[in-house]
């Protein structure tokens, strides 16, 4: 590398608890490159960056910035020291507020707060030139609030090259976007390292990592697993890194479809917003079949999840599980029907957190007859089907008389698994069921909605991560901006233009 | 005289712009609580607290200005509590608002009543005269609705374009409105969400004060017990009908204090067919009428009742 | 640099131990006022002990105040514990005691053991009514139940004014706002003689009991506690949440109308304005100070009325203003807040700077 060092991380560590998030990871920037952190998710990529950032404070460890020709210390433990370092992040999740403009977001903090007057024009005139200079354009008077994924996401980057950043950390910042808008980003991020700036670019992804990074840094468990130039990597060597071994791969066998589980019928769903709608939609899924959504987050899946779950009602069009038409859907009569629904956000809508794991176990079946008698609920019958599904579902944590908040992220999974798949549901809706597991839970889910298939169920698989949607389904559907449709391909480039509403 | 008649005397408008004054200075402060994120229902106990200290202040010997000073930090120091168990504890703003409302209320009182034992007819204090402006004070209707105020309704009128301004043409504004909708944009660009929430309770808590003041050194010049009588609920209530706006924070005062001096004058016109309580639960009820009406369409700031702790993401 | 770390499940030691810390702090804190008002701390602290166990009659007393705190405390304890804000106690106990003398003053003429009964159901239901209003208002118009619960305590309040000066209006009062007397056979019985602890407080430890028992142990208690405490996640597992909001609501207003009966129908015998000196909002104290556990606020309430009474007696025997009390009941709230959060989260210093 023949630009100079800029970054250098010194074996930073990190323990949450017991868990220990980054263990001595070292790492080297230059100026003018992308460093692309790969890992599974909780290897401890975002730790480490927040820790360079300064929200979270290392244990133990040092970073040093080039400032003025000399590598000097930063100071850790404040966003401050690291913005005034020319350290700029992108989170993945947006820290942008949707109340204010553009504009507001980007210069907020850079002004001096108690001042009568703002010099505004000031301000705009470069924004306007680093907006011209790094090719990122997004309207300046909008409010945040208004715009699409991707201008949000350019907001969070004009944000970091306001404060001036030499160095820039995207956290997954293709979680959100369609293939092409990916692209779009990259190209962006090429004109930007060609002006000087250095990119950490934190990605699970193996095919963005290699198409777009110079060299590529690899965590597993918190730790730095290899380093390797980009041109020297492939899929194959970069996976085994990550994942300490060859990627396992899910063995499907063949089956016919049979009767239809779920049936759509030209249903829409007006949301609140658009990125709750769904329009006209019309589907099966069948007995020993799973039918796969694919998409961008946002294009409607939450109101075709809430519908098949029973949270929103359909303004047009009627709903049929098992042949029998579902009139006035709520969860109930979902779950009454034989609806096994696998929430998307499994802190939020998944588990009471603050209860045990065996209330949690139940929480779905309140009005059998096993549970309570006139009202009062059968304690032994709770807590023997709690000693069951643990044991059947490998729920580990400490206990099934513990608060269902202590468990992990994994066994909160299995929990809900446990839950709807011992009701031998005839269709299941399976929402993002893998997203943040790591490699072997994820496995566990593919494993168990094969499983189920294989029983007879319908699954309904809606998922961002392609790779899933190809490994499992049967059948793909594309849901673009509130519409679906059906993909006889399975060539990734062409479901790529779907996802983004070409339809090809 | 009918109702119409009633709409149109100068005193009657005069009479709204002086039952709305206290409300102004409360909707405010409790718009900019809320605005960067915490609820504040200490609001009704700062109110006393701000009535009883405004009061003893004068009647200690400060002048009118220094009582309203008094009664300003006072309601700071209530706002700090409320603020620290809200906002670096992150504990329920609903209880400890409450807790701040009795704890504020009960203060007041005890100290009060142990500065005065037994007085049987609570001592006065020369309050806040109406202005007297050359020339304006004696237009017809405009004189007397406007320019025979006391200085509290000007300093009132004041703070609204003062909230504006700062909400909407400053830094400062722009950061207040930025943490009580993501917390987390103001920390990433290197801001504290602990110091601004903080600071922004406190400069509401400040404002509810001079609400309560306005009972003690404008309207009335004695302290009573019992004297705020739910006007710091009322303008809870009227924050969300204001949707968060200074404009129209000002705009619900006036109705509501246009809809109170109407009743206490229908009153006196029908008095004799139906009981006075009628009108005097007719405010309340109006106030929750508003609510229900605005609330559905309400545009909450996002981050309201929300902690947000340092370093959890 | 301080940080603040939630604890994994924090220690039964401090679940019990915070709440009576923070009582004892409170207790402790009043000093300061006492100083200020210039009495002799020790004298006073012992005074305020003598009038709750100096006799078997102040003790008494002393059981007579918290037996509506023990309701109210109930109201608030259900209602929070499903997040449902009840801030009216306070009204709904005045409606309460209004049904209480509507039906007991000679509406109804039967025996005790039909008109005592009626009085209670009456009490109850007029409560629930208090509480069914706003919450049909938040869960249909999403109007915060904190504001129109608490605005509904003044209506209610003025209301009973109107009821006053109107149609429950003792005619024999000679113009004073207060209600005819509940009939001697619509009274609840009297526990003790020559004392004024009535059977009012027998009701309230049952409800108590079974509050607790519901919590806990049925499907009831099950579906408000999930709803309480995640009810995106009770609505996904196909728990009405309007419904057990509802359910809450009504047994909460009904259980703060219940004070309102016991203190009409146990104590005065008839409904002025100045029936309840904040039982409802004092309530809250009792609840949140209880941790949300009826059985709890049983023994937070019997605290609290100490405080009371034994703050009154000091205030008759060295001319502390009794508002005394007040402030040691509201800063018991903002100690057990406190405590709370201390018992839930730990403070971990880390030292900042490069290494």
């Amino acid at each position: 590398m023949e630009n100079p060092k800029i970054l250098s991380l010194n074996a930073l560590s990190k323990r949450f608890g017991s868990v220990v998030a980054n263990d001595a990871v070292s790492l080297d920037l230059h100026r003018g490159e992308v460093l692309a952190l790969l890992g599974e998710n909780g290897a401890g990529k975002t730790t480490l960056m927040n820790m360079l950032f300064g929200h979270y404070l290392p244990d133990s460890g040092s970073v040093e910035v080039l400032q003025d020709g000399v590598m000097t210390p930063l100071q850790l433990g404040h966003p401050q020291a690291a913005l005034a370092a020319g350290i700029g992040m992108v989170h993945q999740h947006f820290t942008l507020a949707l109340n204010l403009t553009t504009f507001d977001n980007v210069v907020l903090g850079s002004e001096p707060l108690f001042s009568w007057r703002r010099n505004r024009a000031a301000a705009r005139a470069k924004l306007l030139a680093i907006m011209e200079q790094s090719g990122l354009v997004a309207p300046l008077d909008t409010p945040v609030g208004q715009l699409s994924v991707g201008e949000r996401q350019r907001v969070e980057i004009l944000k970091a090259l306001y404060r001036d950043a030499r160095i820039l950390v995207l956290d997954e910042p293709t979680a959100v976007l369609t293939p092409q808008e990916a692209d779009t980003l990259f190209e962006n991020v090429a004109t930007m390292t060609q002006n000087g700036l250095a990119v950490i670019f934190i990605s699970h992804k193996l095919r963005e990592v290699l198409a777009f990074s110079n060299r590529i840094a690899v965590l597993r468990h918190g730790q730095k697993v290899g380093e390797i130039a980009t041109k020297d990597a492939d899929e194959r060597v970069i996976a085994r890194m990550m994942v300490g071994a060859d990627t396992p791969v899910t063995a499907r066998e063949t089956m016919s479809p049979g009767t239809p589980m779920l049936t759509l019928k030209d249903v829409s769903v007006q949301g609140q917003s658009k990125r709750d709608s769904l329009s006209r939609a019309s589907f099966s899924v069948h007995s020993h079949e799973i039918l796969g959504i694919a998409g961008v987050s946002g294009n409607g899946q939450s109101a075709l999840a809430g519908l098949v779950s029973g949270l929103m009602r359909p303004d047009r069009g009627t709903v049929s599980v098992g042949g029998t038409e579902i009139s006035r859907p709520n969860p109930l009569t979902m779950i009454t029907a034989g609806v096994g629904r696998i929430p998307e956000d499994r802190h939020h809508d998944g588990i009471v957190g603050a209860m045990t794991v065996a209330e949690n176990m139940v929480i779905e079946r309140l009005n059998d007859a096993d549970i309570q008698t006139r009202g009062l609920l059968n304690r032994d019958a709770i807590q023997a089907n709690a000693d069951r599904l643990t044991k059947d579902y490998d729920v580990r944590g400490p206990g099934s008389d513990a608060a269902a908040r202590l468990l992990s992220g994994g066994n909160i999974q299995k929990l809900i698994l446990a839950r709807v798949f011992d009701q031998t549901p005839r269709l299941i809706l399976a929402n993002q069921p893998t997203r943040g597991l790591d490699m072997g839970a994820a496995a566990e889910v593919g494993r168990r909605l094969l499983e189920a298939r294989k029983r007879g169920a319908g699954v309904l698989l809606i998922s961002e991560d392609l790779d899933e949607i190809l490994g499992l389904a049967d059948r793909i559907m594309v849901i673009h901006d509130g519409q679906l449709s059906e993909l006889t391909t399975r060539d990734r480039e062409e479901i790529g233009l779907s996802m983004a509403g070409e339809h090809a | 005289m009918d109702i119409l008649q009633i709409l149109l005397t100068d005193s009657f408008w005069a009479a709204s712009l002086r039952i709305a004054t206290p409300l102004i200075f409360g909707v405010l402060g409790a718009l900019i609580c809320e605005k960067s994120g915490v609820l504040n229902l200490g609001i009704e106990g700062i109110f006393a607290a701000g009535a009883m200290a405004g009061w003893m202040a004068v009647w200690l010997g400060a002048g009118l200005w220094g009582g309203l000073l008094a009664a300003a930090l006072v309601g700071a120091f209530f706002g700090l509590i409320h603020a620290i168990l809200t906002v670096p504890l992150g504990l329920s703003q609903h209880v400890s608002g409450l807790g701040v409302t009795l704890f504020a209320t009960s203060v007041s009182y005890f100290i009060y009543r142990t500065a005065l034992p037994n007085v049987t007819s609570p001592p006065r204090i020369e309050s806040f005269q109406a202005l007297d402006i050359a020339g304006l004070s004696d237009l017809p209707f405009i004189g007397p609705v406007l320019f025979q105020q006391t200085a509290m309704t000007w300093l009132a009128l004041l703070m609204v374009v003062l909230v504006w301004y700062v909400l909407e043409r400053t830094a400062l504004g722009v950061a207040i409105k930025a943490v009580g909708d993501n917390p987390d944009s103001v920390d990433a660009q290197g801001l504290s969400v602990y110091s601004l929430r903080i600071g922004a309770v406190m400069a509401g808590s400040a404002l509810m004060a001079l609400g309560g003041a306005f009972l003690t050194m404008s309207a009335f010049d004695a302290f009573f017990f019992g004297m705020v009588n739910g006007r710091g609920w009322v303008c809870i209530a009227l924050v969300i009908f204001a949707s968060w706006r200074p404009g129209k924070a000002l705009l619900g005062a006036l109705l509501f204090g246009a809809f109170d001096a109407f009743q206490v004058r229908l009153q006196t016109e029908v008095g004799a067919l139906v009981p006075g309580q009628v009108f005097l639960m007719a405010p309340y009820i109006l106030s929750i009428l508003a609510l229900v009406i605005a609330a559905r369409g309400a545009d909450y700031p996002r981050a309201l009742l929300t902690p947000w702790f340092k370093g959890q993401r | 640099m301080i940080r603040i770390e939630a604890r994994n499940a924090p220690p039964r030691a401090l679940t019990l131990g915070v709440p009576i810390l923070s009582a004892l702090v409170a207790l402790a804190l009043a000093s300061i006022p006492l100083a200020f008002a210039g009495a002799d701390i020790s004298t006073a602290y012992a005074e305020m002990a003598k009038g709750v166990f100096g006799s078997k009659f102040a003790f008494s007393e002393m059981l007579t105040r918290a037996t509506p705190l023990i309701f109210t405390g109930l109201a608030a304890a259900l209602a929070f514990r499903a997040k449902l804000w009840n801030i009216g106690a306070e009204g709904q106990l005045y409606l309460g005691a209004m049904a209480a003398v509507a039906i007991g003053s000679g509406a109804v003429d039967a025996p005790a053991f039909v008109l005592v009964p009626l009085i209670v159901v009456f009490g109850a239901a007029a409560g629930a009514a208090g509480m069914a209003v706003p919450t049909v208002l938040k869960t249909r118009f999403g109007a915060d139940e904190v504001v129109t619960t608490l605005l509904l305590n003044f209506v209610i309040l003025i209301f009973v004014q109107m009821m006053l000066e109107g149609a429950l209006k003792d005619p024999m009062s000679l113009g004073w706002p207060q209600s005819s007397p509940i009939l001697d056979q619509g009274m609840l019985p009297q526990l003790m003689d020559r004392m004024r602890i009535h059977s009012g407080l027998i009701m309230a430890l049952v409800a108590a009991g079974i509050a607790q028992f519901m919590l806990a142990r049925s499907v009831w208690g099950f579906r408000l506690r999930a709803v309480g405490e995640n009810a995106a996640a009770a609505r996904h597992a196909g728990i009405r949440v309007n419904r057990s909001l509802m359910s809450v609501a009504i047994v909460s207003g009904g259980l703060a109308g219940l004070a309102g009966v016991s203190e009409v129908a146990g104590l005065k015998g008839y409904l002025t304005a100045d029936l309840s000196p904040g039982f409802g909002y004092t309530g809250i104290v009792v609840a949140m100070l209880a941790g949300l556990s009826p059985v709890g606020v049983v023994i937070s309430a019997l605290f609290i009325a100490s405080v009371f009474v034994g703050a009154d007696s000091m205030s008759r025997a060295m001319g502390v203003s009794s508002y005394l009390a007040d402030l040691v009941v509201s800063m018991s709230l903002l100690c057990v807040l406190i405590g709370g959060f201390f018992a839930r989260f730990r403070i971990v210093r880390s030292k900042v700077g490069v290494a």
